[in-house]
C-alpha cells in the first residue's frame, strides 16, 4: 500500500513533467508539421538558466524569467533559423533542430562544465509537507505538482477560450486562410515556438533540481518525450496528456518492483539460472517507454488520439 | 501520326558515357586504393585510411535508407552494431575452433558475417518500423535504437556489458597471404571491402528494387498506382542498408578486435547522419565525401581542440541551412558552372562567399578556444601567433566581433544581389 502511494504520488508528478515538454513538442508539431528534435535542450537551458538566475538573485526570479529567456531563444531559433529551413521540407527541418541540440549540448558544456552543477531546491521549500507511512514528503513534489498543473490549466484556457487561442488554433488547421484575415501568420508560429520552448524551459527550472542538472540531462529526457508524442498520436494535446500520465506511472511503478522475469513467467518454465530469467522489471523501466512505443505502433499506428496517420 | 512513336534507343546513354559515368569512377577509386600503400603512409595514417574505409561504406549504408529512400533515421548504428557484435563472436569461434565450420573461416571473411547479421536484424527490425516513412519513422528508429542500447547492458552473453566482447583476429586460416596481424594488412582487408560494399552499394542502386526506393521517395502514391507497395519496398531496401551497415560493422570488428555497447548507442548513429548529410545524400559520391573528411576531422580536429564537436555541430548547421546539396553538392555545382563557361561574375561571388565564410569562422573560432580555456579552470590561456588572449583582454573581444560581423556583413551583402526580392 505504501509503495503503492508513493509511486502514485511520483509517477503522477514525472508525468506532468513530461507532459510540459511534451505539450510544447505537440503543439509546434501540430501548428508547424516539424517535430523539434532539440526541445529537451530548451528544457536542459530552462534548468542551467535557472541556476544562473538564481545564484545572481533568487529562486522565484529564476522561475519567472528563465522560461522567458529560453522562449526568446525558442523564439530566435524560429526567426533566423527554422524559417529558412522550412522551404527544404521536413526533414530538412528535423535535422536542422538534430543539429541545434548538438550545437545546445557542446555550448553547455563549454560553458558549464561537463559535471552536474549545485542547482538545489530552494531553501524556502526544502522541508517535508507530511508524512505518510512513517516516510516523510518533501514540499518540493507537492509544489511541482502545483506549477505544472497551473500551468495546465493556463495553457488549457489560453487555447480554448481567448481569442488568441481561437487564431492559434485556426492557423494549425487553416494556416492561408488565418493570413488572408490579415493576421500574421509567420508571427503566430514564432509565438508558439517559442511558447512551446519556454514551456519546456519552465520544466527544466522545476525539473532540473528535483532530477539532476548536467549535460546528458536532454540527451536523457528527449527519447522519452517523442515516446509521448508518438504514443499520444502526434499533434493531440489531450493525447499527449494521457501518455505523459501513463509513462509517469508506468516508469514509477516499474522501479518499484523487484520482480524478475522468472517470476513472471516461472510457470512457462523460465527458470531464474537463465539470462532472461534474471532481468527484473525495475531493471526493465528506462525501456518501458519504447517498448510501449512499439507496442503502440502495431496495435494503433496513430496513437492513442491522434486523429490522422502521418 | 508517326512521329508519335519514337525510337527508344536513342534515350538510352551511348556505351561510352556509361563507361564514363557508372564504371570509370569506380576503377578511379579503385586504383587510388590500391596506389595509396606505394606512396608509403605512416602508421597513423594507415589507421586512419582503415577508419575511413569502415566509415565509408557505413555512410554509404545510411545514404541508401536518406538519400535514397527518403527515410530518417536516428538509429542506424543498431545494424552496424548489431553486425558487428556477430563478427566479434564469430572472430572468437574461429579462435576457438568451435565448429569445422568456424575453424576453416577466415578472419578476412568477417564482413559477411556482419552483413549476415546487419541483414538479419534488419528484417526483424525493420518489419514494425518500415510500415510508417517521414517523421513517424524517424521516430520509431530512435525508440528502437534507445531499445537496443538499453538492452545492451542487459544480455551480457550478446553484448558483453561495458567490456564488450573481445577476439584476436590472427586465427583461422589466412587468405591472400595475409596474417591480419600488421596494420598493413589489415589495409589490404579494408581495401578489398571497401571497393565490394561500394560496388555492391552502387549496383543495388541499378538494380529495378534500387529504382523503385527513389520512386518511393519522390511519390509514394504513384508507385503504389503502378502496383507496387511502398511499405514492401521500404522494407526490402531497409533490409539491404542493414546489411550494409552490418558489413560494415564487420570490418570494424576486425580493426579494433572488441565491441562495446556504446557502438548501438544513439552517438554513432548521430554521427553516420552527420557523415552522410554533411557530404551530401542527394550524390552517390557524398556520403563518401563526408565520410572521408568527417574521420579526418574526428581524428585530427580532436588533436587540437577540445571544442571538435561544436565545429562539427555549426559545419553541419551550416550544410542544412545553406547548402543542402552537402560537400558533392558544392563540388558538382562549381563544376557545372565552370564547363558553362559563365566563370567570371560567379568566380567573384564564390570568391566574396568563402571570404566571409572564413572571417565569421575566424571570429568563432577565437570565441569558442578562449572560453573552453576559461571553462577548463586550468589558467590556460589561447595563444595564437604569440598573441596572449584572456576574456579580460579587450583584444580578444576585437579579433571576435570584428572578424564575425564582418564576415556575416559580406554574406549578407552577397546574398542580397543574388536574390533582390
Amino acid at each position: 500500500m505504501e509503495t503503492i502511494v508513493f509511486s502514485l504520488l511520483n509517477g503522477v508528478i514525472y508525468g506532468l513533467l513530461l507532459f510540459m515538454l511534451s505539450s510544447g513538442l505537440t503543439l509546434i508539431f501540430s501548428m508547424m508539421g516539424v517535430l523539434n528534435f532539440a526541445h529537451a535542450s530548451f528544457y536542459m537551458l530552462g534548468a542551467y538558466f535557472a541556476y544562473t538566475v538564481t545564484d545572481a538573485t533568487s529562486y522565484w526570479f529564476a522561475l519567472i524569467f528563465a522560461p522567458i529567456l529560453v522562449g526568446l531563444v525558442g523564439a530566435g531559433v524560429e526567426k533566423w533559423g527554422l524559417r529558412r529551413v522550412h522551404a527544404n521540407g521536413h526533414v530538412a527541418e528535423l535535422l536542422f533542430t538534430f543539429g541545434l541540440a548538438y550545437l545546445i549540448d557542446e555550448v553547455i558544456k563549454i560553458v558549464y562544465g561537463r559535471n552536474a552543477v549545485d542547482y538545489r531546491v530552494p531553501e524556502a521549500l526544502d522541508f517535508p509537507l507530511f508524512t505518510l507511512y512513517g516516510a516523510q514528503y518533501p514540499a518540493y513534489r507537492i509544489f511541482m505538482l502545483f506549477v505544472a498543473v497551473a500551468m495546465l490549466v493556463a495553457l488549457w484556457v489560453l487555447l480554448k477560450r481567448t481569442r488568441a487561442g481561437l487564431i492559434i488554433q485556426a492557423a494549425l488547421t487553416h494556416p492561408h486562410m488565418v493570413g488572408h484575415l490579415g493576421h500574421n501568420v509567420p508571427m503566430i508560429f514564432m509565438t508558439v515556438f517559442g511558447v512551446g520552448c519556454a514551456l519546456a524551459g519552465l520544466a527544466g527550472v522545476i525539473g532540473g533540481n528535483y532530477l539532476v542538472t548536467d549535460p546528458f540531462m536532454a540527451a536523457y529526457m528527449g527519447p522519452i518525450v517523442f515516446v509521448v508524442v508518438v504514443i499520444g498520436g502526434m499533434g493531440s494535446l489531450e493525447g499527449a496528456f494521457v501518455a505523459s500520465i501513463l509513462l509517469g506511472l508506468l516508469q514509477t511503478f516499474a522501479v518499484s518492483v523487484d520482480a524478475s522475469f522468472a517470476d513472471l513467467f516461472g510457470w512457462i518454465g523460465l527458470s531464474s539460472a537463465t539470462e532472461v530469467g534474471r532481468i527484473t522489471i525495475a531493471q526493465l523501466a528506462p525501456m518501458l517507454p519504447y517498448l510501449l512505443l512499439v507496442l503502440i505502433l502495431f496495435v494503433r499506428p496513430r496513437g492513442l488520439m491522434g486523429e490522422r496517420e502521418l | 501520326m508517326t512521329d508519335m512513336t519514337q525510337d527508344y534507343a536513342d534515350l538510352a546513354p551511348s556505351a561510352s558515357a556509361k563507361f564514363y559515368g557508372r564504371i570509370l569512377p569506380i576503377l578511379l577509386f579503385a586504383l587510388l586504393v590500391v596506389v595509396i600503400p606505394f606512396l608509403g603512409p605512416s602508421r597513423t595514417m594507415y589507421s586512419l585510411l582503415n577508419v575511413m574505409a569502415i566509415n565509408i561504406v557505413f555512410a554509404l549504408s545510411y545514404n541508401m535508407l536518406l538519400g535514397r529512400c527518403g527515410l530518417l533515421s536516428f538509429g542506424h548504428a543498431v545494424y552496424y552494431g548489431l553486425g558487428g557484435y556477430c563478427a566479434v563472436h564469430a572472430m572468437t569461434w574461429i579462435e576457438a575452433g568451435t565448429s569445422p565450420f568456424w575453424a576453416n573461416f577466415p578472419v578476412f571473411g568477417l564482413p559477411l558475417v556482419g552483413f549476415a547479421g546487419g541483414a538479419l536484424a534488419g528484417a526483424i527490425i525493420g518489419w514494425p518500423s518500415c510500415r510508417r516513412a517521414g517523421t513517424p519513422f524517424a521516430m520509431i528508429s530512435l525508440g528502437v535504437a534507445e531499445l537496443i542500447a538499453a538492452a545492451g547492458f542487459m544480455f551480457l552473453s550478446f553484448f558483453g556489458g561495458e567490456m564488450g566482447v573481445s577476439g584476436d583476429r590472427m586465427n583461422g586460416p589466412a587468405l591472400f597471404g595475409l596474417s591480419m596481424g600488421p596494420v598493413e594488412d589489415v589495409y589490404w582487408f579494408m581495401a578489398f571491402w571497401v571497393v565490394a560494399g561500394l560496388v555492391g552499394m552502387y549496383a543495388f542502386t541499378r538494380t529495378p528494387l534500387g529504382k523503385l526506393s527513389e520512386a518511393t521517395r519522390d511519390n509514394p502514391q504513384r508507385v503504389q498506382f503502378i502496383g507496387y507497395d511502398p511499405t514492401r519496398v521500404r522494407y526490402l531496401v531497409f533490409i539491404a542498408a542493414g546489411a550494409f551497415a552490418g558489413m560494415a560493422g564487420g570490418m570494424s570488428a576486425v580493426n579494433y578486435e572488441i565491441f562495446t555497447p556504446e557502438a548501438v548507442s544513439l552517438i554513432p548513429s548521430g554521427f553516420v547522419l552527420i557523415m552522410a548529410y554533411v557530404g551530401g545524400i542527394g550524390y552517390f559520391v557524398g556520403p563518401i565525401l563526408g565520410a572521408v573528411l568527417l574521420t579526418f576531422m574526428q581524428s585530427m580536429l580532436s588533436d587540437y581542440t577540445e571544442a571538435w564537436l561544436l565545429y562539427l555541430g555549426v559545419l553541419f548547421i551550416s550544410i542544412v541551412m545553406f547548402a543542402p546539396g552537402g560537400l558533392a553538392g558544392i563540388v558538382f555545382g562549381v563544376a557545372h558552372t565552370a564547363r558553362n563557361g559563365e566563370t567570371g561574375a560567379v568566380l567573384k561571388r564564390w570568391g566574396g562567399q568563402a571570404a566571409g565564410i572564413l572571417l565569421a569562422l575566424a571570429g568563432l573560432i577565437v570565441l569558442v578556444e578562449v572560453s573552453t580555456r576559461w571553462s577548463n579552470g586550468y589558467g590556460e590561456i589561447f595563444e595564437p601567433f604569440g598573441l596572449h588572449l584572456t576574456f579580460t583582454n579587450p583584444l580578444t573581444w576585437v579579433l571576435i566581433v570584428v572578424p564575425f560581423a564582418a564576415g556575416v556583413a559580406i554574406l549578407r551583402r552577397l546574398s542580397r544581389e543574388e536574390d533582390p526580392a
